[in-house]
Order: structure tokens, then C-alpha cells, then sequence
């Protein structure tokens, strides 16, 4: 078709007769359209003209009508948020639903073993039909699940202490003027790209993490989960930090009036009243900051392995779906594989997940708030 | 002042000289007062008078605010409250407080009746807080409306219900003496009688100083009042002699109504 | 007045109670000053993880500003290049062997180099494209050197790394990228003064390439730059319209709060589920252009408009309702007000929303490899439909490769990067201080 095209166009010559007796059609064709566009401009120009001339009177209330056209125009706009997400929605369960018409839901949500990559298309190898008659065992996502998981709760480990006992300091502790030097230092943390911490995490954690290993006498992969989730947990630090901080800030003064009054410390009124009176709030910023770990992608598709280890060793190499779905979405692979499509069903996974994680996140923090108002 | 003292009244509480500042601003200027033991002593006056930051001078509350300074010297007993040496932790636990609005921690009512106790340490075993516990509940009032629903949440309770417990959270840790900053503001008028009958009692074991919006209240409860203007103490007396026979012209414009 | 010594004292109970209180009192203390120490620690490791981050790449990159030069004297013959009027025929030019030109001369001064295998290891010292530079130098002047004219010519990235002290002499040669022979000869050339490091220009100037001496971030840029645009047509007035609509217009109910839901929600969707989307249906249902800058900022405004729209809900909220109530009040339509009088008192607050959205756009890696943003692209984009590449994803790329020398300029695509983020950023807050208004 592409060369027909070129053909009719003149480009190049017609190699036979057949193929410029097509292209004299598909020629006549263009020319047809063509003249049926500008009628059909032409047409409508018309048609608004005297629509136009026959509105145009003095009852006509102009700017009535303009402004329920921008009205209009502005609820649309507002629409974009709902068709967003039905877009996202949208195309990840047609792929994820072609997916399973392969894959049984089973299989991929309690399947043991992750291995696409071997995984052929039907037909492109006797061996390959014979493997996709088993191929079952190749897209069970728990292993990267697992990897997910560890990677995330490694991020967890170092961001949530770190966070939280920043949070404490600057909201509790932190006379005004260190508070307004601390708070956006650490959002700079949280301005940096999150390809840098990749490039941080692969080049520079990674064989620190490994050469410390050999120091010690430990075998550590190169790519780690130590190194990815640990760098990870660098990034959600100040994402933690300022959350838990305002959070705390929230808490009415008049909660730490009453354990001052009590004579409390100011250790004591932290730890005994402000935290437990935080602590809806709180829990909605960590599992914000959960599902922000398991939907990050560049820190472990740069420092994160590929092959799915079922493991919780935090020195050996993991997966997660993110780098899973990377790679297998880069490089030539036929868009409409089923391991193109798998990348649809982690992704359908991977949203579901991080929006419940966030609705949960809304509701703890929503309630906190119900509480002092 | 008047130095005349009924001898049957020992004094608790000696203030000499305070004023406060905020910034550059002050807000108290030059208060001295003595406080009477085991009496109600009633701090009154227009708002922005003072009252409630004189009231925070004696368990040093506003150390919290960072921009505030207090000079002057508050002595309770051999205690100089307004020394740097002394602790505030140690001061807040000799005296009690309770605030304008109720503020119990969002814990259940034992728990926040228990805090005093344990923060201090002050009960060896769970018997021995229960029964402080208790105790404080059953002098605050409050015993009979919560005894078989200690485990619930303390938010669950009524405004008055609240300050109550405020007040037996305060009562827990064993002080001497209590300050009350507008305990009923928040308060519907049933509430509000509930805790003033409560506070005639309490005087009897504690030294009570209340500020208050409403000079009836300080009539019904106080033995001793105190009037604020600007930052001054205007008048200090008998509350019945204050509020018959003023001295002052300020004192008896605002009691009349004339300000406020 | 009475003397403090006739003040009542609390009675024995309860003066124990207190001597007991006392005696706790140090202990609670120290864990109230562990607790802000804690604090303490938590910040300076944070702070000090920013610092390690930020001096690892300024270090591993700011060599990368210099490249590294050799000289030789060169004989180009200006017959077989020039046209009979004496201008260089680009047909001839594109034709002639300018690396075999190059190589042949700089053979000839090591006349005793004559097995195959150490002319190779020779010609391994010179760039592979350094043929190509000074070609592309000479048509650029339209001037040929005469005979023996000494030019620099950019080095090989091993001799580039030899010379930046990142490549270690003391490893086994079995290990290293350079022979014992190959620096011999460049410590030679050294000697002579014959090598120099100068300003890395080509990377301001070039895109990608398989040589890392002649690769640049420019293609990247551009890349970046019109992904951007694309982002900020699309995302600023729709942001700006559906704020608008949900602050003056939007009726309380079901459509309200699910759009508001939608919003919130969509702000903490992973940015690589954006990707997914973009690639299903830009450009698997549409049939748009892979690895385009107009597709990448097509999926960047989807990602961004949530942090938009919110930035400018809280910017407009920020208008007090008085100077609406105002214009309401002569008689304007709710439109009116919102568009005469709201928005240009929002601007400021809406701009700076943007700014920090279109800085998170920036950034942003995982969508557009998604949507092939990923290829290896040796021409800078003229158009919003060429393939390109964007400064994040070059950063990625070449973090991958091998060669010490991609590291290096990865390093340094970042401190671009962070660059272009912190001037924006800046700029940000600056644009916030100067128009915050207190009302």
C-alpha cells in the first residue's frame, strides 16, 4: 500500500502494469475526495453564512450565547480528568483482556514462574508451540510481585524513619528559621529527577552495596534490591517528610497545650499525644508513599534485575513490574505478542494497586481531618 | 493593696511584680497579688486584659509561645516558679490546669485520666491506677455517667462530659493548685452549673484560680476577685466587696456594663 | 505584704508526691532530648544523602566539559576537494577519505610502527568520526588549510579517558582499554606537548552518537524542549479552563465530586501507567508518530494537568470572593468576573503551578520510553513529528552504555538537567515572592 501511494504520487515508477493501473485508481480516488472536501467546505461555509446572517438581529443576546459556549467549553475541559482516566482504564483492560484470552487469570495472578522472554508466539517454533501449550508457568506474576514488594518495603525502611523523625524536628522541635532553611532543602531531594537517583542507584550504590559485600565476606549481587530500594527510600524521604509534617502541624495546639499543662515533656507530648492523635494522617502518608514505591520505574529499571527471583534476600537481584513492563514494551517486539500483552495486565496490576493504596491513603487522612474540624 | 488578710486563709501563692512581654509589646505591666489557700480566686476583666496570660505565668505555660518573656518573681511555697532553674515539667505537675476548650486526647476516658499518672510514674500497679483513676473521675463528678464505658473513645463524650474529664485528667497527677481559663466558655448553661457546683467542691482540697467572661459566674464561684484592665490589675478584694462596692471607677463600669 | 516564710507548704503526701515526681524527672528529660536528636540525625542523613548524590555526579561529571585533542600536521590536497572556480565541491568532499587522510599522517610519524596489528592500535588513538569533524570544520570555514598546517584532532575516548585520569595505568593491562604500547605512544605525544584538553563544545552542539566524543545533549534538548512546548499548549488552558469551571461554575453533585475525585486520583497514578496509555492509544489506536516530541507532550499534559488544575484552584481560591462579590456586584456575568477580574489576580499563582508541573515534566523518564522516546538518534528534531529523544532519556541511554567515557557525559547531561530544573524552580518562588499578595 505504502508503495502504491508513492506511486500514485509520482515518486516512483509503477514496476508492472497492474500496480499502475492501481495507482491511476487510487489516484482518481484521491482526486474525488479531494474535490468532495472542498464541496463539502464549501458547503458548510455556506450554510453558516446564512445561518449567521439570519441569527444576526437585535434580540440576539450574544454574550449569552458566548458564555455558554465557554461554559461549556470550561465543563469539558474539567472532563478531561474523567476521560483520562477512562483512557487509562480503558486501554489497559482491552490489552489486559486479550491477555488473558491467552493467559488464565489463575495463572497469572498465583503463577510461581515469570519468564516471557522464552515464552514465543504460537507457530514460531515447533518447540515454542509445545511451550505455549505450558507457557502457564511463564506469566505467573508472583515472583515479580514479590520483587515489587521487597524493593518497596526496603524503600519503606529507610524513608519512613528518616521521614518521620525529620517531620518531628522541623514541625516539634525546629526553631522557625531552621524550619524554613530544612523544609526546602529537602524538597530538593524531591525536585530531583528520578532517572538521576537511577543513574545514582546503578553506578554508584550498586557497586558500593557489592564491594562492601566483598569486604565483609557477603555475596552481594550487582544489582541488588539493597541498592534499588535503598536509593529509592532516598527519593521518598523528603515525599514522607513534608507529608508527615504538615500532618503534624495539623494537630490542634490545643492537644499539646493539655500535656504541657499535665507536665509533660515536650518528648512526651510528642510521642504520647501528637503522633497517636497524628497517626490517621500519618498512616495516609505512608501508604502514599508505599504506592508512589511500587509505581516508581526508573530507579530499578537502571539498578533493578530483570530475572523474576522469588526471594527476600535484600542482596540478591529481584524484579518489579515496572521494570518488567519496560522491558518488555522496549525493543521490536509484534505489539499484539502475549508477552506485549502482559505488559498490559502488570500495568492493569500495578494501577489497580496504587489506586487502592491512594483511596485508602485519602480515607485515613480524610478521617483525621473529620476529627478537628 | 489592701495588706488586710483574713488570718483563717493562709497564702499559696505570692506574685510580685510580673509583667509579660510579647515581642516588643507588653502585656502585663508590674501585677502583684497574693493568693489566698483553698479558695477560688477569680481573674475578670475585658478581653485583652491579660487575665488568661496572667494565669499562664503561674505553671509557665507560656514558654510555649517563643516570642513571649515574663519578669517578675511567682512564689509558690519555697518554689520560685519564674526561676530558669525550676523545671517546668515539675511545676506543671504541682499545678493543674484546664483549658477554654475541652481538649481530651484522642484516647479512650481511662486513658486519658491514666497520662498524668503514668508519665509521672506515679502508680506502682494497674490496681493502684485504676483506683487513681477513679478517684479522679468520682472528685471531678464524672464517675457515674462513665464508669461502664471507660474503654470508649473520650471524644464520644458531651462538651460538658469533656471538661470534666479535663478537669479529672488534671486532678490525676495530684496537684495543689488548679488554673481554669475559661472552663465554660464552650459550655451550655446545664453544663456550665455542673462544673461550677464541681468547683465549689474541689475547693476544698485545691487552690483554684479562674479566669472568666462572666462576672455572674465569678459571683456564684469565687471568694476572692480579681479585676484586669489593660494589662493592669485594677482591683483585687472580697469578690462580694468588688462586686457591691467597687474602689475603682473602671471596676464598676465594667461590672455595671458599661464596658466589656 | 507577707514574707514567702509564712507561705502555706504542701502537706507531707503530697510533698512526697512531688520529691517522687522529681526524681523521674532527669531520665524523662534525656529521652525527650534523645527524641530531638533523632530528629537531628534524620536530617543531617538526609541532607547528607543530597550532598553525596549531588558531589558523586558534579564529580564524575564536570570533566566531561573538557575533550581531549591530539595535533597533527596535515597535508590536504585542495585538488581533489575544490570545483575549478576554487570552491570545495561538497560532492568531492563528502567523497574523499578523510579519516585515511588523517591516519596515513599520523602513521607517518611513528615510521617504525609497521606490523598490522600496531598500526590498528595506532589508529586507535584517534577518534573514529574525527575524519567526519574535519570535514564538516573545513566546508564550515570553506577554506583549506595549506600544506602541513598543524590542526587538533579529537582523540579516541580511551586516550580522552587516559588524559582525565580516569582510566587506571596501574590495572593489568589485560584489563585496561589501552595497551602498554598505546600509552607509550601517548605519553610520547604528551611529551612533545602535542595533546591538548579543550572545551567540550561538540556536547552543547551534536546529538547522540555511538562515539562518545562526538555525542552531545543538544538532540535531547530539542527534544526535550518541544515535548514541552506541546505539554504547556495543551495543559495550561486546559488546566486553567477546568479550574475555573470546578471553582465558579461547577454545580454541587455527583459529576462535580467525581471529576474532583478523578483529579486527585490521577495526580498519584504512576507516571509509567501514563505511558501505557499513551502508547495504546496514541499511538496504537490514533497511529501517531513513534519516539515524536508531539506524542511525548501529549502524554507529559495528561500527566501534569492534575498538579496544574490544582495549583490554579488554590491560586483562585486565593482571590478573596470580595472582588468577585465586586464585580458581581456592577453588574458582570459570573464568566465576566471570573475572566476580567479573577484570573489576572491568579496568574502569578497559575504561572508558578505551572512552571513547577512543566519542571516535573521535565524530569520525566518512564512515559516516554513508553511511547519509544528511547531510540538512538543521531540528528537534531526540526519538527514535532521527527524522531527524538529527550534529556532525561538520553541521561538513561547513556547511562547503560559502556564506555567510561558515556558515564562521564551522563553525569553531565544530568547537571544539565538539574540546571534547567533548579532555574525553573528559582524562578518559581521568585515569581511567588513577587506577587504574593496578602490580602
Amino acid at each position: 500500500m505504502a508503495q502504491l501511494v508513492n506511486i500514485a504520487a509520482g515518486y516512483i515508477k509503477a514496476p508492472d502494469a497492474v500496480m499502475a493501473a492501481q495507482a491511476e485508481l487510487l489516484r482518481a480516488a484521491q482526486a474525488s475526495a479531494d474535490r468532495a472536501r472542498s464541496l463539502t467546505l464549501a458547503a458548510v461555509m455556506c450554510v453558516g453564512f446564512f445561518y449567521a446572517f439570519w441569527r444576526v438581529s437585535p434580540e440576539l443576546r450574544a454574550r449569552v450565547l458566548c458564555e455558554a459556549f465557554l461554559r461549556r467549553l470550561f465543563f469539558l475541559s474539567a472532563v478531561v480528568a474523567i476521560l483520562t482516566t477512562i483512557g487509562i482504564v480503558a486501554s489497559l483492560l482491552f490489552e489486559a483482556v486479550r491477555f488473558f484470552r491467552e493467559i488464565s487469570l489463575f495463572d497469572f495472578f498465583f503463577g510461581t514462574h515469570w519468564s516471557p522472554m522464552t515464552a514465543l508466539r504460537p507457530g514460531d517454533t515447533a518447540a515454542a508451540d509445545e511451550f505455549v501449550a505450558g507457557s502457564s508457568g511463564s506469566f505467573g506474576m508472583v515472583p515479580v510481585m514479590a520483587g515489587t514488594l521487597l524493593v518497596a518495603v526496603i524503600a519503606m525502611a529507610v524513608a519512613v524513619p528518616i521521614g518521620l523523625f525529620s517531620a518531628i524536628y522541623t514541625s516539634e522541635f525546629a526553631s522557625r528559621r531552621v524550619r524554613n532553611i530544612v523544609k526546602p532543602t529537602l524538597e530538593v531531594l524531591a525536585g530531583v529527577p528520578t532517572v538521576v537517583y537511577g543513574f545514582f542507584a546503578a553506578l554508584t550504590a550498586a557497586p558500593f552495596f557489592r564491594d562492601l559485600g566483598l569486604v565483609v565476606g557477603l555475596d552481594v549481587s550487582s544489582q541488588s534490591a539493597l541498592a534499588a530500594g535503598g536509593v529509592m527510600g532516598i527519593m521518598i524521604i523528603p515525599f514522607i517528610s513534608s507529608l508527615s509534617d504538615d500532618v503534624i502541624t495539623a494537630v490542634p495546639q490545643s492537644l499539646r497545650d493539655g500535656a504541657y499543662g499535665l507536665g509533660s515533656t515536650r518528648g512526651e507530648t510528642i510521642i504520647r499525644v501528637v503522633l497517636p492523635a497524628a497517626f490517621p494522617g500519618l498512616v495516609g502518608a505512608f501508604l502514599l508513599a508505599i504506592s508512589r514505591a511500587i509505581g516508581e520505574t526508573m530507579i530499578v529499571v537502571m539498578a533493578a534485575g530483570v530475572a523474576a527471583n522469588m526471594t527476600i534476600n535484600p542482596l540478591e537481584s529481584v524484579t518489579t513490574v515496572t521494570v518488567q513492563i519496560v522491558m518488555l514494551l522496549t525493543g521490536d517486539n509484534e505489539f499484539d505478542s502475549v508477552k506485549t500483552l502482559s505488559a498490559f495486565a502488570l500495568g492493569m496490576t500495578l494501577f489497580v494497586i496504587t489506586l487502592l493504596l491512594n483511596v485508602a491513603a485519602l480515607t485515613a487522612s480524610r478521617r483525621l481531618g473529620q476529627r478537628y474540624e | 493593696m489592701d495588706t488586710v488578710v483574713d488570718m483563717a486563709k493562709a497564702i499559696k501563692i505570692q506574685a510580685k511584680d510580673v509583667n509579660v512581654f510579647y515581642g516588643e509589646k507588653q502585656a502585663l505591666n508590674n501585677v502583684s497579688i497574693d493568693i489566698e489557700d483553698r479558695s477560688v480566686t477569680a481573674f475578670i476583666g475585658p478581653s485583652g486584659c491579660g487575665k488568661s496570660t496572667f494565669l499562664r505565668c503561674f505553671n509557665r505555660m507560656n514558654d510555649v509561645i517563643p516570642s513571649c518573656r515574663v519578669e517578675g518573681s511567682i512564689m509558690m511555697g519555697d518554689v520560685d516558679v519564674n526561676n530558669p532553674q525550676t523545671d517546668p515539667v515539675l511545676l506543671r505537675a504541682r499545678i493543674g490546669m484546664v483549658f477554654q476548650k475541652p481538649n481530651p486526647f484522642p484516647k479512650t476516658i481511662f486513658e486519658n485520666v491514666a497520662y498524668g499518672p503514668r508519665i509521672h510514674g506515679l502508680a506502682q500497679s494497674k490496681a493502684e491506677l485504676d483506683d487513681m483513676v477513679e478517684d479522679s473521675l468520682k472528685k471531678a463528678g464524672l464517675w457515674g455517667e462513665v464508669a461502664d464505658r471507660l474503654a470508649d473513645q473520650a471524644t464520644g463524650l458531651s462538651g460538658g462530659q469533656q471538661q470534666r474529664l479535663c478537669i479529672a485528667r488534671a486532678i490525676a497527677v495530684g496537684p495543689d493548685v488548679l488554673l481554669m481559663d475559661e472552663p465554660c466558655s464552650a459550655l451550655d448553661p446545664i453544663a456550665t452549673s455542673v462544673i461550677e457546683e464541681l468547683i465549689s467542691e474541689l475547693q476544698q482540697r485545691f487552690t483554684i484560680l479562674i479566669v472568666t467572661h462572666s462576672m455572674q459566674q465569678a459571683a456564684r464561684v469565687s471568694q476572692k476577685t480579681a479585676y484586669f484592665h489593660l494589662g493592669t490589675l485594677v482591683e483585687y478584694g472580697d469578690t462580694k466587696d468588688v462586686f457591691t462596692l467597687p474602689k475603682n471607677e473602671q471596676t464598676e463600669a465594667y461590672i455595671s456594663g458599661k464596658i466589656g | 505584704m507577707n514574707n514567702p516564710i509564712e507561705m502555706i507548704q504542701p502537706d507531707a503526701k503530697t510533698q512526697a508526691r512531688f520529691e517522687k515526681i522529681a526524681q523521674g524527672l532527669k531520665k524523662r528529660h534525656a529521652a525527650s532530648r534523645r527524641l530531638k536528636t533523632y530528629g537531628i540525625m534524620a536530617i543531617v542523613t538526609a541532607i547528607s544523602f543530597l550532598a553525596i548524590l549531588l558531589t558523586t555526579i558534579i564529580s564524575n561529571g564536570y570533566t566531561a566539559i573538557q575533550q581531549t585533542e591530539l595535533q597533527i600536521a596535515l597535508t590536504i590536497p585542495a585538488e581533489k576537494l575544490q570545483n575549478d572556480d576554487g570552491a570545495i565541491d561538497p560532492v568531492k568532499a563528502r567523497n574523499f577519505n578523510w579519516n585515511g587522510l588523517i591516519k596515513k599522517a599520523f602513521r607517518a610519524e611513528f615510521p617504525d610502527v609497521t606490523a598490522m596489528l600496531d598500526k590498528r592500535a595506532l589508529g586507535e588513538i584517534l577518534s573514529k568520526n574525527a575524519g567526519y569533524d574535519l570535514r564538516r570544520q573545513i566546508e564550515a570555514k570553506g577554506v583549506i588549510p595549506t600544506g602541513g598546517t598543524k590542526l587538533w584532532i579529537k582523540t579516541s575516548d580511551d586516550v580522552d579517558m587516559l588524559m582525565k585520569g580516569r582510566l587506571d595505568r596501574n590495572l593489568d593491562e589485560s584489563q585496561r582499554r589501552l595497551s602498554d604500547q598505546q600509552i607509550g605512544w601517548i605519553d610520547k605525544l604528551v611529551a612533545d606537548d602535542r595533546i591538548r584538553l579543550v572545551f567540550n563544545d561538540t556536547f552543547f552542539t551534536a546529538a547522540d552518537s555511538r562515539e562518545p566524543e562526538s555525542a552531545g545533549v543538544l538532540g535531547a534538548t530539542v527534544g526535550s524542549a518541544m515535548a514541552l512546548f506541546v505539554t504547556v499548549l495543551l495543559a495550561l488552558p486546559l488546566a486553567v479552563m477546568a479550574a475555573v469551571y470546578l471553582e465558579y461554575f461547577a454545580p454541587p453533585g455527583r459529576v462535580t465530586d467525581f471529576i474532583e475525585v478523578n483529579i486527585n486520583n490521577l495526580a498519584a497514578v504512576p507516571s509509567i501507567v501514563f505511558g501505557l496509555l499513551g502508547l495504546a492509544v496514541f499511538l496504537g489506536f490514533f497511529g501517531m508518530p513513534r519516539s515524536a516530541p508531539l506524542v511525548g507532550g501529549m502524554v507529559l499534559a495528561l500527566m501534569t494537568l492534575p498538579t496544574i488544575i490544582i495549583a490554579t484552584r488554590a491560586s483562585i481560591r486565593a482571590v478573596p470572593t470580595s472582588i468577585r462579590d465586586a464585580a458581581l456586584g456592577l453588574g458582570a456575568s459570573r464568566m465576566q468576573a471570573a475572566i476580567d477580574h479573577i484570573l489576572p489576580l491568579a496568574a502569578p499563582g497559575i504561572l508558578t503551578g505551572t512552571i513547577i508541573g512543566i519542571a516535573q515534566a521535565l524530569g520525566e523518564t518512564a512515559p516516554l520510553i513508553m511511547i519509544g522516546m528511547v531510540a538512538f538518534i543521531v540528528d537534531v528534531p526540526t519538527t514535532l513529528t521527527d524522531p527524538a529523544t529527550a534529556l532525561p532519556v538520553q541521561i538513561y541511554i547513556w547511562s547503560d552504555s559502556a564506555e567510561r567515557a558515556f558515564y562521564e557525559r551522563s553525569s553531565l547531561a544530568i547537571m544539565v538537567l538539574l540546571t534547567f530544573l533548579i532555574t525553573m524552580n528559582i524562578s518559581a518562588v521568585l515569581l511567588r515572592r513577587k506577587f504574593e499578595k496578602k490580602w
